[in-house]
């Protein structure tokens, strides 16, 4: 007696339970598209990647104008050996490469050579850059 | 998501690296940023693209990086501007390399697939392969140059227009067609073309254009990176090329704003016809004075001894470096002898001309090297004022940054330069090798003053003689 009685209060209290999450089922119907709709929105709003690539590249030359207009002549050496290094972030580029099984074995083994180059490059511009200004010393 | 947010992390890292620059107390770290921000977006992009290829990249950052690590401890300061050339022409030769790879497997990127690529991409492959392969052939020759083992220039300025023209449009019909045709042999085609541009564009160039031209290549470099960013969509790639076409666009106009040139001419070969004999041999151009009455003028000639005992009597000093002190490699025995005049109480300070040296910055960093404080050495619009109270200027290795034709003379090549007023000074010591013209191929009136005493000799054995003077004093 006491068995069913409990056994009809978990059924009940199951339905309810379904009932209230065919109700959260809904609503997340619901945001997935209204979502959705957005997500398909956006690439119209932000136009196609080359304007936003190019928006990064006008606005990132116009804080490299103000930041190197900032650095004191007497580093100009420095300056020029500093940037030298961080050109070489081009090493992403084989990285992406030779990280991938799309790519052939010609192109990979081009972006090894690249990846040893842009080494030469990234070790010996920051290397070239501490030993210049561990140099530069105040009047003691 | 989080790719991008490491990517702007890197970004952010390069631009605080640059900023670090504005004064020496954070130059270090500054430098120890831009590692951080290097180091974050190489890892980054290996976790992104796990592949056990992957330990290729490491290979190569263990050869390139101990190649470049040894470089950079052993090179000697005074051969910087030939290392940076060297260096610049390696990231155009891997600017070209990713752009041929990216040509070859598209899908490596998720750009489309091979034969099929959109034309904003193949046109961003053909550019970023020209302005590579530009930088690579350019530097190499900037290089040679500042090497002093760049061959002859084989046609005249004049006829390096017409065949940069020529190049140049050469060029522009392989981009169309490469991008009109999507082939591999056209994209080849169009790097020979770069290359060749490369060399005649410096080749004609005289060596003493080079911070010009060091700095212009800087900013290719810049640019040849900020290509293959637009190519591969990434806006590390974007960010970094730019701040660094940005520093060295600003470093050449700084440079010929100095030199009272135009980066145009400069380019084209204009320096030939406003100063023809200085074409061929660059800086080392000694001809006999241009105006034959000049030559007539007396000089007054003095002996080491004659400078000692001057700088001894001097309450204040200010030395005026020149490229010229660096080829004689005089900077050390320099700082000993600005040193022993400090010990005797004199008060001394160097005065810098943005183009003195061949390269931005060249000697405050062998100054450095010699031991001076930064806080001694100023830069010419800090110091020109002080002349006027000043007992002697000891001018070594340098003479155009000096002429006071640049302020009096319309006619002269280098009128509205702006120069060191030295002339103002109590007593002018010129320690030059001989009586020629400099650079610019013009006379120096300085050299006939009456308060200039004139000390012939190699800067370094001047330095030395004079510390032997003044211990004898």
């Amino acid at each position: 007696m006491d068995i069913s009685v409990g056994a009809e209060a978990i059924v009940s209290k199951t339905q309810e339970i379904m009932a209230n999450l065919e109700v959260v089922k809904s609503q997340v119907e619901g945001v997935r598209a209204v979502a959705g709709h957005l997500v398909a929105q956006q690439p119209a709003a932000s136009s196609d990647p080359f304007m936003s690539a190019l928006t990064v590249f006008v606005l990132a030359c116009i804080v490299g104008y103000y930041v190197v207009w900032n650095v004191t002549p007497a580093l100009h050496s420095p300056l020029m050996a500093v940037t030298n290094a961080i050109s070489s972030v081009i090493i992403l580029g084989a990285i992406v490469t030779l990280g991938s099984d799309m790519s052939t074995f010609t192109s990979s083994a081009l972006t090894f050579v690249a990846a040893v180059l842009a080494s030469i490059n990234i070790f010996g511009g920051f290397g070239m850059t501490h030993r210049m200004l561990s140099m530069f010393k105040k009047r003691k | 998501m989080i790719l991008q947010v490491l990517y702007l992390c890197s970004a952010v890292l390069f631009i605080l690296s640059i900023k670090g620059l504005s004064s020496p107390q954070t130059a270090q770290r500054g430098n120890r940023l831009g590692m951080a921000g290097m180091t974050l977006a190489i890892l980054t992009t290996m976790a992104s693209h796990f592949h056990t290829r992957l330990l290729g990249v490491l290979a190569a950052l263990v050869c390139g990086g101990g190649v470049g690590f040894i470089v950079a401890r052993k090179v000697k300061m005074t051969a910087l501007p030939q290392l940076m050339a060297a260096f610049h022409s390696l990231v155009g030769a891997a600017a070209v390399l990713v752009a041929l790879a990216t040509l070859l497997s598209p899908q490596a990127f998720h750009l489309g697939v091979r034969g099929a690529l959109p034309r904003s991409v193949l046109t961003e492959i053909g550019l970023g392969v020209m302005i590579g392969a530009l930088t690579l052939t350019g530097s190499v020759i900037a290089f040679l140059k500042l090497q002093g083992r760049a061959p002859k220039c084989p046609f005249k300025p004049r006829q390096a227009r017409s065949i940069n023209a020529s190049l140049g449009l050469f060029c522009s019909v392989l981009l169309a067609m490469f991008v009109g045709t999507e082939s591999t042999w056209l994209l080849s085609g169009l790097v020979v073309a770069a290359l060749l541009v490369g060399v005649t564009l410096i080749l004609p160039i005289g060596g003493a254009d080079m911070p010009v031209i060091v700095s212009m290549l800087n900013s290719y470099s810049g640019w040849a990176a900020a290509a293959t960013g637009f190519t591969l969509q990434n806006p590390l790639l974007i960010i970094t090329g730019a701040l660094v076409g940005a520093s060295g666009a600003i470093l050449s106009s700084v440079m010929c704003k100095n030199m009272n040139r135009s980066l145009v001419s400069i380019i084209l070969g204009g320096a030939a016809q406003e100063n023809p004999s200085t074409t061929s041999s660059g800086g080392g151009a000694v001809s006999p004075s241009a105006g034959g009455a000049a030559s007539q003028r007396p000089v007054k000639l003095g002996s080491v001894e004659d400078a000692a005992f001057v700088l001894s009597q001097a309450r204040s000093v200010i030395i005026v470096p020149g490229y010229g002190m660096a080829v004689a490699q005089a900077q050390r025995v320099l700082g000993e002898m600005a040193q022993q005049l400090k010990q005797k109480g004199i008060q001394v300070r160097y005065a810098i001309h943005p183009v003195a040296g061949r390269m931005p910055g060249h000697m405050n960093v062998l100054l450095a090297e010699a031991d001076v404080p930064y806080d001694d050495v100023f830069e010419l619009d800090d110091i020109n004022a002080d002349f006027g109270a000043t007992d002697v200027a000891f001018i070594i290795g340098a003479n155009d940054i000096t002429n006071p034709a640049a302020h009096d003379d319309p006619s002269s090549p280098i009128y509205g330069m702006p120069v060191l007023d030295v002339e103002k000074a109590g007593t002018v010591l010129f320690v030059k090798r001989s009586l020629g013209t400099g650079y610019a191929g013009v006379d120096n009136a300085l050299f006939y003053r009456e308060n200039t005493l004139m000390i012939l000799g190699d800067a370094k054995k001047v330095c030395e003689d004079v510390i032997k003077s003044l211990k004898a004093v």
